[in-house]
């Protein structure tokens, strides 16, 4: 296969391994942007990765007030699980300690489906006997009282087949060069809907390996794109590079993630050999663990 | 392809009960065997073809002309379909309906709505008493759908009504919301005296100050709640006369009671 390079950048014959995923979607609505943003953030903070945290989540994106349930600022925040049954216990935690407890919140369900996860169902019991059930178009809502008013919250919100995991890895001269094009390659797949970055700023510094010498350990660090590791172990990396950083994207659709990966690259590589990218790779496991591949020439062909 | 349509030849003696005439199983009905169906009038039972002119069409569809407030239980048990009715009806239109729609050109009699559980009724004009409400011997009145009346309606509106959305365009007679259950009544107009006695749970939405409230309701403040936008949204999609509320993200006047049985139904106004 002929080499491909972007702006100079090489982009390696690799693949990205996805996993299937359960995910749902749900809208926080506030009085105003800021304390939408505080629920929402708070409740997608730790929630990197589903093997610490049980669940990913993010911010997926602002939505204007006419584009909400009950016409007020909000934010649409994608979570990802392993399970629909895992999805819905994070949900219901993170919903309950996180958007039950902001000021003038409201939450409803944004994804519309057969299968239903409890939103309000059981954060209901909150309200001691006092909550109030409503049927509204067909859908449940429950106002449960709270010392600023009520707590509005709709009854269920559906969940769907998912893909967790789409990922590439940007080596570069500097870890200067490799941030710097990281954020902006966050910045355009922050832009799309339909995925969430789930890591710090949307970039991950940690990538990992399946095993560990430690019986105990599932995964480990990734040494082979560890530059400090360079000469001790099988390294991918030339004496060129300086640092590498990796991108981690979960989408609700195989296409989602496609076209994230695929504006994400195409930032990384504007940057180009002029600023220090070096070559774009991809984390995978050899391809037996994940039944969604991402080939990264594919992806940007 | 045009309705089914029956057209009443001449108010009839008696009253009579359509509950069972249009009634049709998986394959559908024809109007010869409409015509044949038997009626009864009085103490005597007579083919509906002789009360009725019957023109053949969708079944689906059905216009019933020149009704008159003696013909009862118009749609009782329907699921699907649509009726449209010119002229007035008799009493428990739509009774226990769990689908499709009823549209009433002119007024209705007590009891509409009785015991539905899904599908929407429409009423151009006036309801008579027990509107949504439940009949003598049945512990809930609606139990879903929605029923719009565009006029007034009688005393005892949405009487033990247990879910669903009652709506009266116009003014409400006494004791509206009594007993209720669940569910949600709205009213345009003024109502009168004894609104939510007794009720349990559910929401009684007024333009209106109510008058003689009963003493066991208490006043709850002012509050603004953040479901009547949503709630609103579809009142004034169902009838537009209720953009008169508007706009519903504003301090309300909400009472709680009825407090002689658990207290938890609402009367806001706004």
């Amino acid at each position: 296969m002929p080499e491909m390079t972007l702006n100079g950048v090489a982009v390696e014959d690799s693949f990205a391994e996805a996993f299937g995923m359960s995910a749902t979607r749900v809208v926080i609505t506030a009085l105003n942007g800021t304390w939408a943003r505080h629920a929402a953030e708070t409740m997608t903070g730790f929630a990197t990765s589903v093997i610490g945290c049980g669940v990913e989540a993010g911010i997926e994106a602002e939505l204007p007030a006419e584009q909400t349930p009950d016409g007020r600022p909000g934010l649409a925040v994608l979570l990802f699980a392993m399970s629909g049954a895992d999805l819905a216990k994070h949900l219901e935690r993170r919903v309950g300690q996180c958007v039950l407890t902001c000021p003038t919140t409201a939450v409803f369900s944004g994804l519309d489906g057969e299968k239903r996860i409890p939103l309000g169902k059981n954060l209901r019991y909150f309200g001691d006997g006092f909550q109030i059930s409503k049927l509204i178009g067909g859908r449940r809502y429950w106002r449960v009282p709270v010392m600023d008013g009520e707590f509005l919250c709709e009854e269920s919100t559906a969940h769907t087949a998912a893909v967790g995991g789409g990922n590439f890895l940007v080596l570069a001269r500097s870890l200067e060069a490799a941030l710097s094009a990281c954020e902006d390659a966050v910045e355009a797949m922050r832009a799309l809907d339909g995925v969430i970055l789930p890591f710090p700023g949307g970039v991950v510094r940690s990538g990992s390996k399946v095993g560990s010498r430690y019986p105990k350990l599932p995964a480990s660090t990734n040494d082979v794109y560890c530059p400090t590791l360079r000469g001790l172990t099988h390294s991918r990396l030339g004496p060129e590079v300086g640092a590498v950083l990796e991108i981690v994207v979960d989408g609700l659709t195989e296409d989602a993630v496609h076209r994230a990966m695929r504006a994400g690259i195409q930032a990384v590589c504007a940057h180009g050999e002029a600023a220090g990218i070096l070559r774009i790779s991809a984390g995978n496991y050899g391809g037996k663990l994940g039944q969604f591949h991402f080939r990264l020439r594919e992806v940007m062909a | 392809m045009n309705p089914l349509r029956l057209r009443l030849r001449e108010w009839p003696p008696h009253r009579i009960d359509m509950g069972g005439l249009l009634r049709c199983g998986a394959e559908g009905i024809d109007a010869a065997e409409i015509a044949r169906r038997p009626l009864w009038l009085g103490n005597r039972q007579i083919p509906a073809g002789e009360l009725f002119e019957i023109r053949a069409g969708d079944p689906g569809r059905v216009v019933i002309a020149n009704a008159c407030d003696r013909l009862d239980r118009i749609g009782a048990g329907m699921a699907s379909g649509e009726i449209l009715v010119e002229g007035d009806c008799g009493a428990y239109l739509g009774e226990g309906m769990t689908g499709g729609r009823i549209r009433v050109s002119g007024d209705v009699d007590a009891y509409a709505g009785t015991g539905m559980a899904g599908g929407d009724i429409q009423v151009c004009g006036h309801a008579g008493d027990f509107a949504g409400g439940a009949i003598p011997g049945e512990r809930r009145g609606m139990r879903g759908g929605t029923l719009l009346i565009g006029g007034d309606c009688g005393d005892r509106a949405g009487d033990r009504m247990h879910r669903g959305l009652l709506l009266v365009s116009g003014r409400a007679g006494a004791y509206c919301g009594s007993r209720m259950l669940a569910g949600t009544l709205a009213c345009l107009g003024a109502t009168g005296p004894g609104t939510g006695h007794g009720m349990r749970r559910g929401t009684v939405l007024l333009h209106h100050e109510p008058q003689g409230l009963p003493p066991t309701f208490n006043d709850s403040g002012t509050l603004s709640l953040g479901f009547l936008v949503l709630l609103l949204r579809e009142l004034v999609a169902l009838d537009p006369a209720f953009g008169a509320l508007e706009p519903a993200r504003r301090p309300v006047h909400r009472y709680v009671g009825d407090l002689a049985c658990q207290g938890l139904g609402e009367i806001l106004v706004m």
